[in-house]
């Protein structure tokens, strides 16, 4: 069972009260979009073994989305953040490198 | 036969003798022993039958890895199967029963099985079962259940009461031996908080038993001065009883305490489930014995060498008067020579072409007949061991000599206990000298900060001598404590002398070339009656993954999942593949360490406490009024209220034809209440609803869908415009805290910048339909506001006051008829519905539930979300284009409902459903079509939705998706039955009653 530290309330929440929300970073693709981008957005998925940048809900806390970005293999947790940001915070992709160098999600790294 | 020793015994009390029950059997014990140790001290080798071919089987082993001696215990609504004899302690009125035995434990019918062996081997059930396909549901199931399976399942249900309790420590020591006391000693002197638990009765674990001396004095007294140590320590918390049943993520781990089940107390919980946060988890979690593999290894008296010694030691239980010892490392000597002591007779059989360790040479000092380069041949014997075949272990096992014995005590090596390690992905490496898988240190569970957060100490790490044991726990707790963040300094560690031993030799089987008849009376898992042939025709037949051979054979999949069979089956399957065993792996550890009950897990949650129950203002009277409870959500709502002398279907009708044509009274406080604020709040419903909401002006109200993004239907309910910055949504009752969360969602994640705030008020306010012909009647009978057509015109609300309440008065209807949903604060719900029943009399007001409510919006034609939706039907399917708006640029769900499959013309389309014969459709009953598709199946064109009886036009009515459906009126389409037959219907508007409208717009 998983801690996450939510970034807004400061509590080391429990997974149990914390709500999934898959996949962090979308480009949401709306009316005008190609078929093949509004596919993309809507169906198309990461799933990586490693490094991953996931949103979450602290539902049975302060109710704030947030992000985390976390090793799927190893459980490590490099750090969370804001939700309202398009990609992970400097500061958080140092705290990735300086674990898994050579790190690459997306077109991060 | 085993019987008990006139002296000795450490953990009973003579004095103290208690009685109980085995399959109704009178017999006694004494305190302390276990159920095991009570049934050897009276002489009871059999207990029970094995799973699959029903063989004689006794007690194995002395804790929790043993496999055999299941029991259900007590009766009724204290009954409990799969209980094992050898951790069930032993209380007075304890009863007792073994298992899996048709008509009696000494004549048993399955034992048949055994004689048919042969043509029972491994997967035996999925290739004999397959065919013919017809038999199995009627032939071979059956008969196979009523003669499989172990305990029963309880009948009652459980009298007793269990909870859970929370902990969060620095370190979680698992296992009291000495490994974990010294762990705990060490980090609680560091400073540490620290929990220390042990799954017995007792603290120490085997070292007093093996003799161990520590700092200079028995192992026995250490244990009791540390012991007593811990206990003062205000940061160190010790529980008995209690098993580490599991470790999960970032350094969560479950334990399982129990409480009374040694001593029956019905005032205290009987288990409690300890959820636990720790910093660092250190696993002292001991080593377990292996048998050995030789033909008739499970007669009822033969033992692990280990529990042999257990029972003299800790019980004065002797498990025969002749023992022969038979081992493959020095460890064996240890029982030769406990079973010595106690006065019987023994002889040591050691597969090793020498023996001259220190213990070897102490067993041969003290007279003891040692065999070197000796196996067993064959146990042979009625029920019970009669006699041992001794022969060459290098060779095939011929000219065996025999030894008249009645226990055999097999010391096959040790496996440490890394269920724990692993649970959490902590992987294992092969330790050649002592033929084990030991805890990988560098592959460790790690936790949320990328740091090992489980540390194994002493057998559990693979150290088996003592003075390695206990310096090995004191790093391990110092380090635990110093790594959860504890700045002292631990005291020194405890000494013991080095124990000089040989190396053991591997022993997988006995003899080492033993012939196929041999290794096919060799078991490796007692509970599933796995034998070493079983393993190797896996293997024969391709099933060379170890996962795919467990399952294959049933290898380790029983109760004790493999405690005592893994390794040795692991072995056998490396030596048919010609592979190494580390190369073969191991199976995965899954949690529970060993079973834990049901109860346990429930905790409190159970009875009125299993889930919060969602009560509206009016829920009591409702219950006094003949509510017949629908469970929606968290919510109750009364699906109708059945009077006296009425059926609920007579009542459902009742309140339908009341309210169309005089007065009803719905309590809708459970829709939903959201409100949506702020300077951007009309660019968010806009973005939410594929209405326009945005222009709808203050005063009025809309009817409003929402979808998802994925485009489809996902909640609907009317819209009031409250103010200029200011909407109220209404959700449905189910949907409230949903599509609060997907509001919240979207503003949080999306559109951050947007400013915008939404409340979810849904318990703030009661809600009242007022229905019917004469709502406004007994409303202006009430006095206050003015409700007129020309004051508050249909789909309009307004604030004011009904009689004394203050209300927020909306014109909206669910029901075709004049009808006015009046919100009211919370508190005055119930003063509310009374004013209102007592106004409404004279119109014969009748309160109606669920079910009318859904037949009146059936008879107009109104979907119902979860009914005309199941999250693949867009809102264009339901005929609802007239509420999506084309002037939006965008909302949610637009976008994929330009997608080519969401504008198909074939999309199944809401219509209405008239049977010819007037009956009611079956619910979920579908359309067939001409043919079959590409899988065989008939071909479908649509299916029912909604189906009800309406009293209002006494017939059956109906809504259902039909393909191309709107543009087939008035053609007749058939329905299955259930039954095979089919019922025709004629394809109509789905509006049935008041087509124009004419009865709500008063």
């Amino acid at each position: 069972m998983l801690i996450l530290k939510c970034p807004y309330c400061g509590v080391a929440c429990d997974e149990t009260e914390l709500h999934a929300g898959g996949e962090a970073h979308l480009t949401r693709h709306g009316p005008g979009s190609s078929d093949a981008d509004f596919e993309e957005y809507l169906f198309m998925r990461e799933n990586p073994r490693g490094v991953h940048f996931e949103r979450w809900r602290h539902v049975y806390g302060c109710g704030k989305w947030f992000h985390a970005a976390r090793d799927t293999a190893t459980l490590e947790v490099f750090g969370t953040y804001s939700a309202q940001v398009a990609e992970p915070p400097k500061d958080v992709r140092a705290a990735i490198t300086a674990k898994v160098p050579g790190w690459r999600w997306r077109d991060l790294s | 036969m085993s019987f008990r020793l006139d002296t000795g015994g450490r953990f009973i009390d003579r004095s103290k003798p208690r009685s109980f029950t085995f399959n109704g059997k009178a017999m006694r014990g004494f305190e302390g022993d276990t159920l095991a140790s009570a049934l050897l001290g009276q002489g009871q080798m059999l207990v029970g039958r094995s799973f699959k071919y029903h063989r004689p089987r006794g007690i194995v082993a002395s804790g929790s890895e043993e496999p055999n001696a299941l029991m259900n215990l007590g009766r009724d609504k204290t009954f409990e199967p799969n209980a094992r004899a050898t951790t069930t302690e032993l209380f007075d009125g304890l009863e007792a029963e073994s298992q899996n035995h048709w008509p009696s434990l000494e004549f048993d019918i399955g034992e048949l099985n055994a004689k048919l062996s042969r043509f029972l081997p491994a997967g035996f059930y999925y290739k004999m079962f397959l065919w013919p396909r017809s038999f199995w549901k009627h032939v071979y199931e059956p008969i196979i259940r009523k003669s499989a399976g172990l305990g029963r399942a309880p009948r009652h249900r459980d009298a007793d009461h269990y909870e859970h309790f929370n902990a969060t420590v620095d370190v979680l020591v698992v296992g009291g031996g000495i490994a974990g006391l010294q762990a705990a000693k060490a980090a609680g002197e560091a400073g540490a908080e620290v929990l220390l638990i042990e799954q017995g009765a007792h603290w120490g674990g085997r070292a007093p038993v093996d003799g161990a001396v520590i700092d200079g004095v028995p192992a026995a007294e250490w244990v009791e001065a540390t012991v007593a140590a811990l206990g003062a320590m205000p940061n160190v918390a010790i529980r008995a009883r209690t098993m580490g049943a599991g470790v999960y993520d970032h350094g969560y781990a479950l334990a399982y305490e129990r409480l009374t089940d040694h001593a029956p107390d019905p005032s205290l919980p009987r288990h409690r489930l300890w959820r636990i946060r720790a910093g660092r988890i250190v696993t002292a979690t001991g080593a377990i014995e292996r048998p050995l593999s030789f033909a008739g290894n499970d007669l009822p008296g033969v033992m692990l060498a280990s529990a042999v010694r257990d029972y003299v030691t800790n019980y004065a239980v002797a498990p025969g008067k002749c023992v022969v010892v038979v081992t493959n490392n020095d460890d064996g000597y240890r029982t030769a020579l406990t079973v010595q002591e106690a006065g019987l007779e023994v002889v040591v059989l050691d597969a090793r072409s020498e023996a001259n360790g220190p213990l070897a040479e102490q067993a041969r000092a003290a007279g003891i007949t040692v065999r070197v380069g000796r196996g067993i041949e064959s146990v042979k014997g009625k029920g019970k061991v009669e006699k041992v075949w001794v022969c060459d272990q290098t060779r095939d096992g011929s000219n065996p000599d025999p030894i008249k014995a009645d226990c055999v005590a097999m010391a096959g090596g040790w496996s440490p206990v890394v269920h724990l390690w692993s649970h959490c992905g902590g992987k294992l490496s092969w330790q050649e000298d002592g033929a084990f898988f030991r805890p990988d240190p560098e592959r460790a569970p790690n936790g949320a900060d990328g740091a090992a957060f489980v540390l194994a100490a002493g057998a559990a790490n693979g150290e088996l001598e003592t003075a390695a044991v206990l310096t090995d726990a004191y790093v391990a707790g110092a380090r635990a404590a110093a790594e959860a963040g504890a700045t002292g300094t631990a005291g020194a560690a405890a000494t013991a002398d080095v124990e000089l031993s040989e190396p053991m030799l591997p022993v997988w089987n006995m003899p080492e070339r033993a012939s196929y008849a041999l290794r096919s009376k060799a078991w490796l898992d007692y509970q599933n009656d796995v034998k070493v042939t079983d393993v190797e025709l896996a293997a024969r037949e391709g099933f060379e993954s170890v996962e795919h051979t467990k399952r294959y054979t049933t290898l380790g999949m029983a109760t004790d999942q493999g405690k005592l069979s893994n390794i040795n089956g692991l072995a056998v399957l490396a030596g048919a593949l010609d592979q190494e065993i580390p190369k073969v792996g191991t199976t995965t550890f899954r949690p529970p360490y060993h079973p834990i009950s049901m109860g346990a897990i429930a905790g409190e949650a159970r009875g009125a406490l299993f889930q919060p129950v969602r009560q509206t203002p009016m829920y009591d009277w409702h219950d006094a009024n003949g509510a017949h409870w629908e469970p929606v959500g968290h919510w109750r709502r009364p699906y109708a209220y059945v009077k006296p002398g009425e059926d609920v279907h007579a009542a459902v009708k009742r309140e339908v034809l009341a309210t169309r044509n005089s007065l009803g009274l719905l309590d809708a406080s459970t829709l939903g209440k959201l409100v949506v604020k702020g300077p951007d709040a009309g660019k968010f419903m806009d973005m939410m609803y594929t209405n326009m909401m945005s222009t709808l002006p203050v005063g009025k109200c809309r009817y409003g869908l929402m979808c998802s993004e994925n485009g489809f239907l996902s909640d609907d309910g009317v819209v009031a415009r409250m103010d200029d910055d200011t909407w109220l949504c209404h959700t449905t009752t189910g949907g409230a805290d949903r599509i609060h969360a997907h509001m919240e969602e979207w503003l949080q994640t999306e559109w951050w910048d947007w400013k915008v705030y939404v409340a979810n008020v849904t318990e703030q306010y009661a809600q009242v339909a007022v229905v019917g012909p004469n709502a406004r009647k007994v409303l202006e009978k009430l006095g206050g506001m003015d409700v007129s057509k020309e004051a508050l015109p249909f789909m309009q609300w307004a604030e004011g006051a009904i009689g004394q309440f203050s209300a927020r008065v909306f014109r909206i209807s669910f029901s075709g008829e004049l009808s006015y949903e009046i919100a009211v604060p919370a508190s005055q719900g119930r003063a509310f519905w009374d004013a209102l029943l007592e106004a409404g009399s004279e119109f014969g007001v009748t309160p109606y539930g669920t079910e009318a409510l859904h037949i009146m919006r059936a008879e107009k034609g109104f979907i119902m979300i979860g009914d005309e939706t199941d999250g693949t039907v867009i809102p264009q399917d339901l005929g609802l284009n007239w509420a999506i708006s084309k002037k939006k640029e965008d909302f949610l769900g637009k976008r994929a409902q330009e997608r080519d499959h969401m504008t198909d013309p074939l999309r199944w389309k809401l219509v209405g459903l008239e049977t010819l014969d007037g009956s009611v459709l079956p619910d979920g009953s579908y359309a067939v079509g001409e043919g079959v598709n590409d899988n065989g199946q008939r071909v479908v064109q649509g299916r029912v939705t909604s189906t009800y009886f309406s009293p209002t036009l006494e017939r059956g009515i109906a809504m259902g998706l039909v393909e191309l459906g709107p543009d087939r009126m008035g053609e007749v389409i058939a329905f299955n039955r259930v039954d095979g037959t089919f019922v025709q219907a004629k394809i109509v508007d789905p509006v049935v009653f008041d087509p124009e409208g004419e009865k709500q717009n008063v």
